[in-house]
């Protein structure tokens, strides 16, 4: 055993040791240290927290609402019940679009039942038959509704599949698509990713009447890319560059219409398997739909990924990845002989959800530097096997972090870079370390792609060597 | 003032034995006001001798919110000024008539409906099926509950459901169960069945209310006992229940809730329920010959 696994299982000790016996016996089941070989990283995951301690994680809600299907630009997401998880989870991802806004494209507005107490007595099924009726008057270029269901509605058990089928029928058979994705249900974000999957499934694919034929061979759909300032744009140019014909966007600047055609297409490209394999399984089963994983952050796994996509292609296909890859190699050694220098041998802890903890890994070492811990909010044990092919011998892993652990994580392993969320920034840059918001992009992006590097770059040069940190002193 | 609640199973005759109960209670002198917490809004029905049109929660719908309503707007007196309120709720099967409760108590309480009664009562539906019904007997609301049962086994499990749920409040708040009211059924000894209940549940058969066709023939012209017989000898079994519970004050015990085990052997040991052959059990008649 190596001195830095004995270091990092030290501190892990010392971090549990102010636990009361029963959380500790909780928590040490999520923390651990990569050990080289391993088939995963040594910790539980996709259990519910402990009570009592800060946990970053979101509710069903957020996962459905927030992620999956928040960014499909031309349906309205009706935050189903009172008015706080409507107006807290208004337009809080940067799931950039095109269209204009209140006229086809509905991305930044908020759409609330705003439940009141008469709505929870005697029911909120009428109150949403009114909001569709006024959707469909004031919004007429709408292709369709989500009804993103809050906690109160599991428990006075409205029936919104039945206003759904019924206005739907009104409607001229428009999508209508109910989410029972209540807050309550399972322990984190990830339940709602689930379940607006089989959502999609049952509302969108099997209200199919007619397949669309006009496809090509090279028809791909890009899973799990919500374009984050921009994030799927600089994705799909470099496949479309390769010659493949990119038809769906999931969800990230993407409509209804993208999801109900993706059926048709050769290949399911996977960024985030989180919150999207459940989706990409069933178009596999159903479909034969073969789907892959790839990752777009930074030069290295992107030259790789290109080449993984490629392969399921001709000869072609495989020829012009080498072409796109060779082409921006120019813009690649400029980023690393300008960046490369000034990062070299820093280190970084992360915490984020769904596939960043393990995915950005590669960007940060094609700059020379280090991740020396990472943890997935929410993430399952089959992100952790796909984890060990990123970190190195003596990563410290933490699940579900506390906001606890994670500050004295930091403070042992005094990385260059803590590179986490909003709810982390100012906790960390107020006790001296640099700090990038590795949900947002910090108001920056896109990260993806080649020209996401560059801007990933130059955010992290930004941070870690901006001079306000030689003038503040740390009381640590 | 006393707060005072009726629970017992659907059917057993909980409005009808609360409202003659609150009636005789108010031949003797005391102010009354009755608290239906059933989205039927049946539960003063007879002392109104109307059912109750404008209900808390539908005024409150209509209005927008609770906060724009007026005490007046939905209380109404009925016989021997006895004051009435009914909560109301939403119809079968849809919203949440327990969260309805909790708001119409809320609503009454903070504007006053309580002021210069001598009796609160709450005639409350059914089992205690969530926390909105258990409002009641909640902290600062009724001290005592008064169980409205019979010789019938799902009555008495019901009766021993609510104890349950009595107790559940009994040791944070100060609520208490009073005790039980056999409305005659006329089963196989029904008296010393319901009695044994009541000492099983530390509590006391506090009256039996024998079978009388009167209350039904009350009950046709939307009327009390009291009102419509008042000479009757069913008025007076009323009569009797309304000065055991006038000085039952502060008498209530904590419950001690039976098992469904012990309640089965409570049925055979009355000879309700034949001692069962546990081989027999989940068997069919046709089964069990064979």
């Amino acid at each position: 055993m190596s001195s830095n696994i004995e270091e990092a299982k030290k501190i892990i000790a010392e971090v549990l040791e102010v636990y009361p016996e029963k959380a500790r016996k909780k928590r040490e089941k999520h923390l651990g240290v990569f050990e080289d070989g391993k088939a995963d990283c040594g910790v539980k995951s996709n259990i519910k927290t402990i009570p009592g301690v800060m946990t970053i994680r979101g509710c069903a809600y957020a996962g459905s609402k927030g992620v999956v299907w928040g960014p499909i630009k031309d349906m309205i997401h009706i935050s189903h019940g009172p008015v706080g998880c409507g107006q807290y989870s208004w337009a809080a991802r940067r799931n950039y679009y095109i269209g204009t806004t209140g006229v086809d494209s509905f991305g930044t507005m908020q759409f609330t039942s705003d439940f009141q107490e008469k709505d929870i007595v005697f029911g909120g099924d009428k109150k949403l038959e009114k909001i569709m009726d006024e959707i469909e008057e004031l919004f007429p270029l709408n292709k369709g509704i989500t009804v993103q269901s809050e906690c109160p509605i599991g428990l006075i058990g409205d029936d919104i599949e039945a206003v759904s089928k019924k206005k739907s029928k009104e409607f001229g058979g428009k999508t209508i698509v109910p989410v029972r994705c209540e807050g309550f249900r399972g322990v984190s974000q990830s339940l709602g990713h689930h379940i607006a999957n089989d959502t999609i499934r049952d509302w969108v694919f099997d209200k199919q009447t007619e397949k669309k034929t006009d496809g090509t061979p090279y028809d791909v759909a890009i899973i799990g890319d919500y374009n984050i300032g921009g994030d799927a744009w600089s994705s799909r140019i470099l496949l479309e560059e390769m010659g493949l014909r990119v038809v769906a966007q999931w969800s990230g600047d993407g409509t209804i219409e993208e999801l109900a055609n993706t059926p048709s297409v050769k290949l399911n490209i996977l960024h985030c398997y989180r919150s999207m394999n459940y989706i990409s399984r069933h178009m596999e089963e159903k479909y034969g739909i073969p789907w892959v994983e790839y990752n777009f952050f930074g030069p290295s796994k992107i030259a790789e990924s290109l080449r993984k996509i490629a392969g399921f292609f001709d000869e072609t296909i495989k020829e012009n990845a080498e072409k796109v890859i060779a082409k921006y190699e120019a813009l690649t050694r400029a980023t690393l002989e300008k960046f490369r220098p000034r990062l070299l041998g820093k280190t970084v802890m992360l915490f984020v959800g769904g596939l960043r903890p393990r995915h950005v890994i590669g960007a940060y070492e094609d700059l020379g530097m280090n991740v020396i811990g990472t943890g997935y909010e929410f993430g399952h044990n089959d992100d952790y096997q796909r984890t060990t092919h990123y970190v190195k011998d003596g990563t410290i892993i933490y699940d579900d972090v506390t906001g606890y652990e994670f500050e004295k994580f930091v403070e042992a392993l005094k990385p260059d870079l803590v590179a986490s969320g909003i709810k982390e920034k100012y906790v960390f840059q107020k006790m001296g370390y640099p700090f990038r918001q590795m949900h947002s992009w910090d108001y920056s992006g896109p990260y993806h792609g080649y020209d996401g590097f560059a801007i990933f770059a130059r955010d992290m040069d930004m941070a870690i060597n901006n001079p306000v940190w030689q003038m503040a002193k740390s009381p640590f | 003032m006393r707060q005072i609640a009726f629970y017992g199973k659907g059917g057993i005759g909980k409005s009808t034995t609360s409202q003659n109960t609150l009636a005789a209670l108010s031949e003797m002198g005391k102010k009354i006001l009755i608290v239906g917490c059933d989205p039927k809004a049946d539960s003063t029905r007879l002392i109104l001798h109307a059912k109750a049109q404008n209900t808390v929660l539908s005024l409150a719908a209509e209005a927008g919110t609770v906060e724009d309503l007026e005490i007046e707007d939905v209380m109404k007196t009925g016989f021997n000024d006895i004051r009435c309120v009914e909560s109301g709720g939403p119809e079968p099967g849809v919203g949440c008539a327990g969260r309805g409760v909790i708001t119409s108590i809320n609503f009454l309480e903070e504007n006053g409906a309580y002021d210069g009664v001598d009796y609160v009562s709450y005639d409350v539906l059914g089992d205690v099926v969530c926390g909105g019904f258990a409002m009641p007997i909640r902290e600062n609301k009724a001290q005592e509950i008064y169980i409205v049962t019979s010789g019938e086994m799902m009555a008495m499990y019901a009766a021993n459901n609510i104890a349950k749920g009595i107790l559940k409040y009994a040791n944070s708040g100060g609520v208490r169960l009073g005790g039980l009211v056999c409305n005659e059924r006329q089963t196989d000894r029904e008296y010393d069945l319901i009695e044994a209940l009541a000492k099983r549940l530390n509590t006391q058969l506090i009256h039996f209310v024998p079978r009388n066709n009167v209350v039904q023939h009350a009950e046709l012209r939307r009327m009390t006992v009291l009102e419509f017989a008042p000479d009757s000898d069913q008025a007076n079994e009323y009569r009797q229940l309304a000065r055991k519970v006038d000085a039952n004050a502060g008498k209530g015990t904590i419950p001690t809730p039976i098992t469904m085990d012990e309640l089965e052997d409570l049925l055979m040991e009355f000879g309700v329920m034949k001692t069962i052959d546990e081989s027999l059990v989940g068997k069919k008649a046709a089964e069990a010959v064979a």
